[in-house]
């Protein structure tokens, strides 16, 4: 049985029947990572003998009868900015953290764990969550599963092509800017950008406090709706966790199926603008057509603020925190400390310098300008105000229509290599998906096609604060009247 | 506005970041394009709208000030790369004699 093309649930529900055993699913999973990860190098870190234990363990309590939980027996892969106390190191592709080890898992981490999940790795990213390829990782490129000479997308590339290619049904990824659904679009893959608050980010290593948030990648809609259930909710770790009381986590798979009646989709016009590749066009515009057929009203929209002037207002916002948040690497708490200082502040300087790659570096000094005597008014406080200008644009079109839909990305992966020397080419892939994070909203990535070269396409949803039930059901609609959530790449054993 | 080999090199040293001659180069190219891009934002007018730091409602969150647990001295020295009983050794700060 090829337990490595089961869905989570479906896996979770052999292993309850019995029919299969989580040591047997850890096992083909393992065995699949170890067949394909010559050629994709989605992970930093594996961690087979803990897997194995786990497993063994739940086998145990699934035989003794309990109830092990939603994500019983299930292996997972975790993006390695998320900490955990498994004895697997927390690098966040960076040499700066080195062979750091957490001292506590990261409130997901927890919270999958406590419902049976097996953690076998850590996947690569972009160093800190910063970039669009994972060519910023410290440590190696991860190869897109559907073509090995194409980036996965980023920066949470590595659990995007981990689930691409059938390693684990479900993997964890941060999104700042775009970085769970652009490389769900790019690897052919569900991706979703929960709203601001909605998971603790306890154990997330901080790029940009207002921006990142935690969300599950998986090959289905009612899978990620199943790892948001698990995840979601509050957590006074975290003070902008929202609580229960004002903000009680549904049950998404409930009424997962059920499609939305009268559903009014905005299209912003910006998001179908110059610069969108053909097919990535006609495959959104065919997505479109099915929703159309299913009753729903299509309706343009105007998001005058949220594609180039987002972009600007991202890289301050982004970079201001991140300048702020990385002043905490310093050679004294954890990982590297550079040899051959003449004392503090040369071990500050030479422990940064050598530690961190040149994307954080440029972050980093762009985020300290923006926030320096004289550039703040024009820089960092600026780019407040057109925030507050990008969130009304969605305040104004969430008051006409149910969600806004359009491409994910404006083209598929590209080569690796093609942009890695220009970092505003590499910004502009995110030019779809940065608003959602500055306006705080829900979003989405599901595939909606394949070009002729056989390169995913992704269908970006959004809809507004803590809606994640209604966007997971307008997803789940269109996923249940096409065939792309089954789409393998060839390697993984797919048709391509 | 292009930012100057010097700008590089007063912001690296906010940054507390060493850079080489190769780098201040590279540097200054990509990030004066980054800001020329980021200039965009000059054409809103923006004098009438309110900075929005935090895109929902954020406020203090208070709880009861109840010890607990938290990480062990030895736990928070694990990941560190110079200890010494139960502290972080850093490099000297002040010179020989100085301080009260």
């Amino acid at each position: 049985m090829h337990s490595t093309h089961l869905t989570a649930r479906a896996l979770r529900d052999a292993i309850a029947r019995r029919e299969l055993s989580a040591s047997e699913a850890v096992a083909a999973s393992l065995a699949a990572i170890e067949r394909l990860e010559p050629q994709v190098k989605a992970f930093l870190s594996l961690n087979p003998e803990g897997a194995r234990r786990r497993a063994a363990e739940i086998d145990k309590r699934l035989a003794a009868g309990e109830n092990v939980g939603a994500l019983a027996g299930v292996p997972i892969a975790v993006k390695d900015v998320l900490c955990t106390a498994d004895g697997q190191t927390t690098t966040c592709a960076s040499k700066i953290l080195g062979n750091w080890k957490a001292p506590y898992d990261a409130h997901v981490v927890e919270r999958v764990l406590a419902e049976g999940a097996i953690v076998v790795g850590k996947t690569n990213l972009d160093e800190f969550a910063m970039g669009s390829s994972t060519e910023n990782s410290a440590y190696f490129t991860t190869h897109n599963p559907w073509d090995l000479e194409r980036v996965p997308g980023g920066s949470s590339g590595g659990s995007a092509a981990a689930v691409a290619a059938r390693m684990v049904p479900i993997a964890l990824g941060s999104d700042t800017g775009g970085s769970i659904r652009q490389p769900a679009a790019l690897c052919g893959v569900v991706g979703v950008k929960p709203t601001y608050g909605r998971v603790s980010r306890y154990g997330l290593v901080a790029f940009a406090s207002s921006l990142d948030q935690i969300g599950p990648f998986a090959r289905d809609i009612p899978d990620a709706a199943l790892l948001m259930r698990v995840i979601a909710g509050h957590d006074p770790r975290d003070s902008t966790s929202v609580s229960a009381r004002d903000q009680p986590v549904p049950d998404y798979l409930a009424g997962l199926e059920e499609p939305l009646k009268g559903l009014r989709i905005g299209l912003p016009k910006e998001f179908f603008g110059a610069g969108v590749d053909p097919e990535v066009q006609a495959a959104v515009r065919e997505a479109l057509r099915i929703y159309e057929r299913l009753g729903a009203t299509l309706l343009e929209v105007d998001l005058p603020h949220s594609t180039d002037y987002a972009i600007a207002t991202y890289y301050i916002v982004a970079t201001s925190e991140a300048s702020s948040n990385l002043a905490r690497y310093d050679g004294v708490h954890y990982g590297l400390r550079a040899a051959g200082y003449e004392d503090m502040i040369d071990m500050y300087m030479r422990t940064r310098s050598e530690g961190f790659g040149d994307e954080v570096k440029r972050r980093i000094m762009l985020g300290n300008y923006a926030l320096s005597s004289g550039y703040y008014d024009a820089y960092y406080k600026k780019a407040l105000k057109v925030r507050r200008l990008i969130r009304g644009d969605f305040e104004q079109a969430f008051a006409r229509v149910n969600c806004l839909m359009g491409p994910t990305t404006p083209t598929p992966a590209f080569k690796i290599g093609e942009k890695a020397a220009d970092p505003l080419a590499m910004y502009l892939s995110d030019i779809y998906t940065v608003s959602c994070n500055l306006a705080g909203i829900a979003g989405a990535s599901l595939p909606c096609g394949l070009t002729k070269a056989g390169l995913p396409v992704g269908l970006q949803i959004l809809t507004d604060v803590f809606t994640e039930d209604k966007l997971l059901r307008i997803a789940r609609m269109f996923e249940r009247e096409t065939d792309w959530a089954m789409r393998a790449p060839a390697l993984a054993g797919g048709r391509s | 506005m292009p930012l100057s080999k010097k700008d590089v090199l007063k912001v690296g040293a906010l940054s507390r970041i060493r850079l080489s001659e190769a780098e201040v180069e590279k540097f200054s190219t990509q990030l004066s394009g980054i800001l020329e891009y980021v200039d965009k934002l000059r054409e809103l007018d923006t004098a009438d709208v309110e900075p929005l730091a935090h895109a929902l409602p954020i406020h203090n969150v208070l709880r009861e000030d109840v010890p607990a647990e938290g990480l062990t001295t030895e736990q928070a020295l694990a990941g560190a790369p110079e200890a010494a009983g139960d502290y972080f050794r850093v490099p000297r700060v002040l010179d020989e004699g100085a301080g009260a």
